[in-house]
């Protein structure tokens, strides 16, 4: 945290509010801990990873510049299809797979942005639903190239650097998904640090005097929604790549759901936020794998409803309340 | 001799209309207090389960239950209304989507838990069964009878709108809130009481909407996005709108799986974008 | 010389109620105007038609002799046309600092910029951290904003219009609910901006209109009514009838 003392300069001053705080090494190097105390669930841990991603590209539009998205599923799936579709005609090497299907995610996002970025409240709920829906629905019905419901056949990985295969166990596939979320995660980082993440928050904080102090909102949310695109077409092609197939569940309404509610449960607008939110929600969908899936959803609806009587920031925003409140007395 | 774009025509106006009764009431409150209520369709679903079991488990008529469906659900907004829309009407839009599904999702649960995830058929009366024949073409009496039945509540909307003086505080309260708090009126109150009949009028819906589509508890989510559009296609508060926007969306879905099957649904997602594109407050909606 | 800002027959209509209506204004480099008028007068709708949040159904504007007339609100910013709010339009959750080097970024067109940390921009931040401290807020520059006094957001509101580096300034009623005794303060600090500044302000104190301005423009019904040096407004019959005299009884 930062230290009591007025600090010497604005400069320093900004610069500590992103000095790397020790709990957050602690965060991950405890992401280490699955490969030796839970061996058995590197599969599940592999999926938050994976899920974690996406909420953090979820965080930067909607938690940091306050753009609401029901549809953001629309890249995940893109990415998952894409990535698939790529091993299948082109070839099976994962990096350029992944690369691809983070390239036509933010191909989608870029074009959409020039929608989304015109629109606010309920207009842009419906068109950021609309999309979503348009998306699931083109891969419904594009059944020779995507499969339809069948899902997506004959995704065939080639092993990570031409050595390490993608195993039953999920040794490589949480490796590969982990590492892929902490560099997602660096550079999420920098951008909510640099001037452009301030312009953020900026028309998080007062969409109306972002054009009086002469900003151009609309380029700064094509931009933001685009790379937030990018990400989450990423967290899509590892998807499919570590589970070698791809469901038309990756990019239907349902996911873009979850994801939302991953975020807001553990802090929209804070980097860790989508990362505890998924890490609670998936653990908590696995343990409770055995209810009906119906009954699952009773229960994100009772938390959903807590969540926004009662803690208004999430898990994180709790917590940060009460340490400051600790720290006062 | 009629062509089949008469038949198709006719299909999607009875649709259309059912959307309207669907979706009307959404439209008025979101016009009111600007309250994103994602669980409209599970007011709609109280009104189908109640319809549903009166007609199956205790042998009432169809037609009598369905004022039962419309007081039902617009009971069950009162309480809800009460206890946590009440407390969110300044509230951010997310915080508003959020605690909306929240509820719709619970009542999917709900649903299923003493209903099950089975499609609750109903029996119709006779009189509503089979269709007319006119002019080479038929025409299912069922469907007749959910335009007369929307027809009328479309009337009794407009009428009681511009002729009581409930209706009358309702538009100002639509138009300017401001304005209408200042002039003294109850804006929350009024607020309450339009949610419950919208709330009820989906509640009738509901259960009219049995026979053609279906009940099972996903009936809160698939419908919804219907609604949605209907009501952002019209624009808020805007009974001409929804009305309009209702028969827009409901004839582009049904010409859209007859003549182009293989595109689906794209069709009334494409037509809602492209509205919204051209006019963002819908085609009706003022602000 | 090219005057700093004109406008030529500006009309706008919201339906059958006319809000301005044939305004033709010359501010001069330099100036400082005040905007009167009771309200309802549209004081607040010609702001933003010469700022662009609002689009007129007829007229000119022109910002140092370029037709602005159908440029978007940003792009007139960055030619050196600022405003502030009567009501407090500011960024709740981040605190002076950040606002205004926000602000000074958009214009610097560092904004866009996402890689590099934001306080690696030791000019831009030391611009910030100079214009906070000459409107008294660099003690209290870390504060987040919806924690500032009121009085301090009021003049966070002018220090957002400076960070844009404006030529011509439009005030909304800066000291718009700050306490009387308070209100001296703001005005303080408007008087001490750069003279080369062209400002045009409305404000409903006419001890500090006769004060400040030079020049004032009287607004009824969404045009001009009367317009000259303070001494000739204070003598003006009809501005005494409609607006000091209303004021008096009101």
């Amino acid at each position: 945290m930062a230290t009591s003392t007025q600090p010497v300069t604005p400069q320093l001053w900004l610069r500590q509010q992103c000095r790397w705080h020790p709990l957050e090494i602690v965060f991950w190097l405890s992401t280490l801990l699955p490969f030796f105390l839970f061996p058995n669930y590197l599969s599940l841990a592999s999926q938050i990873a994976i899920t974690a991603m996406f909420a953090l590209s979820l965080d930067l539009i909607l938690g940091y510049a306050g753009v609401v998205s029901l549809g953001h599923a629309a890249f995940f799936g893109i990415g998952a299809y894409g990535a698939g579709l790529f091993s299948i005609h082109v070839w099976g090497e994962p990096f350029t797979g992944l690369l691809f299907g983070g390239l036509i995610a933010g191909i989608a996002g870029y074009i959409t942005s020039f929608i989304v970025a015109r629109f606010r409240h309920l207009t842009l709920i419906m068109i950021t639903l609309g999309i979503g829906l348009m998306a699931h629905e083109i891969a419904n019905k594009a059944h020779s190239l995507t499969g339809g419901s069948d899902g997506l056949q004959g995704v065939k990985i080639q092993p990570l650097f031409g050595v390490f295969k993608f195993d039953l166990y999920g040794y490589v596939a949480y490796s590969y998904s982990l590492a892929a979320l902490f560099i997602a995660f660096l550079a999420v980082r920098r951008i909510v640090n640099s001037p452009f993440g301030l312009a953020l928050r900026g028309i998080r904080e007062n969409w109306t005097r972002m054009p009086a102090i002469g900003a151009d909102r609309p380029a700064h949310i094509r931009k933001a929604y685009t790379i937030a695109a990018v990400l989450a077409g990423f967290a899509g092609a590892i998807l499919t790549q570590t589970t070698q197939s791809a469901a038309l569940e990756s990019i239907s309404f349902g996911r873009s759901a979850d994801v939302l509610v991953m975020l807001v449960l553990g802090g929209a607008g804070r980097l860790y936020g989508g990362l505890i939110g998924a890490t609670i929600f998936m653990v908590a969908r696995d343990q409770f794998s055995g209810i009906a899936p119906q009954y699952w959803y009773f229960w994100i609806g009772v938390l959903l409803i807590v969540v926004v009587m009662f803690m208004p920031n999430g898990i994180l925003g709790g917590l940060s309340y009460i340490y400051a409140r600790w720290r006062r007395k | 001799m009629l062509p089949p774009v008469f038949g198709v025509l006719f299909d999607g106006i009875a649709y259309g209309m059912l959307l309207f009764v669907l979706s009307v009431g959404l439209s008025v409150t979101l016009g009111l207090m600007n309250f994103v209520n994602l669980a409209h369709c599970a007011f709609a679903m109280i009104g189908g389960y109640v319809t549903a079991i009166l007609v199956n488990s205790y042998g009432w008529p169809f037609l009598a239950t369905l004022p039962i469906s419309f007081l039902a659900a617009g009971a069950a907004s009162v309480v809800l209304e009460r206890l946590f829309y009440r407390r969110l009407y300044r509230s951010t839009d997310l915080d508003q989507v959020l605690l909306t599904i929240g509820l719709a999702f619970i009542s999917v649960a709900v649903a299923a838990y003493f209903f099950t995830t089975n499609q609750q058929p109903i029996e119709t009366p006779s009189f509503l069964r089979g269709s007319i024949e006119f002019l080479g073409l038929n025409f299912a009496r069922y469907r007749l009878f959910l335009i007369v039945v929307a027809l009328i509540v479309t009337i009794l909307l407009v009428l009681g709108l511009e002729y009581t003086r409930f209706g009358a505080m309702v538009r100002a309260s639509v138009d300017n809130q401001r304005m209408a708090r200042g002039l003294g009126i109850d804006v929350d109150r009024t607020f309450a009481l339009t949610f419950a009949l919208g709330c009820g009028l989906a509640g009738l819906g509901g259960g009219l909407a049995i026979d053609i589509v279906g009940l099972d508890p996903n009936f809160a989510f698939n419908f919804l996005v219907f609604v949605l559009i209907v009501v952002s296609v019209g624009g808020l508060g805007s009974i001409a709108g929804s009305f309009f926007a209702a028969m827009l969306i409901g004839v582009s879905d049904i010409a859209g799986k007859y003549y182009f099957p293989e595109y689906g649904a794209f069709m009334i997602y494409f037509v809602m974008v492209a509205v919204l594109m051209w006019k963002p407050t819908g085609l009706f909606g003022k602000r | 010389m090219t005057a700093a800002l004109t406008t030529a027959g500006l009309n706008k209509k919201f339906g059958s109620l006319v809000v301005a209506n044939n305004i033709n204004i010359t501010l001069p480099q330099g100036v400082r105007y005040a905007l009167i008028g009771p309200n309802g007068a549209g004081k607040t709708t010609l702001i933003n038609l010469m700022t662009g949040m609002l689009a007129p159904d007829q007229g000119e504007i022109t910002l140092g002799g370029e037709t602005i007339t159908t440029l978007p609100p940003q792009q007139r910013v960055q030619r050196g046309l600022a405003r502030t709010f009567q009501i407090n339009t500011l960024f709740p959750g981040l605190n002076a600092l950040e606002a205004v080097t926000l602000a000074i970024n958009e214009r610097e067109k560092v904004s866009g910029q996402f890689w590099k940390n934001v306080g690696g921009y030791s000019a831009i931040i030391d611009e910030a951290h100079a214009i906070l401290k000459r409107l008294r807020l660099g003690d209290a520059c870390y504060q987040q904003t919806r924690e500032m006094p009121y009085g301090r957001q009021r003049l966070l509101e002018i220090a957002l219009a400076l960070a844009t580096r404006p030529k011509v300034l439009l005030l909304d009623e800066p000291a718009a609910g700050v306490p009387q005794e308070e209100s001296g303060e703001v005005f303080e600090a408007v008087a001490g901006l750069s003279s080369d500044l062209t400002l045009l302000f409305i404000e409903h104190d006419m001890h500090v209109v006769f004060r400040f301005a030079s020049h004032i423009i009287v607004l009824v019904g969404g045009a001009i009514f009367a317009e000259g040096p303070p001494s000739e407004i204070s003598q003006h019959p009809g501005v005494r009838e409609v607006y000091l005299g209303k004021r008096k009884h009101g």
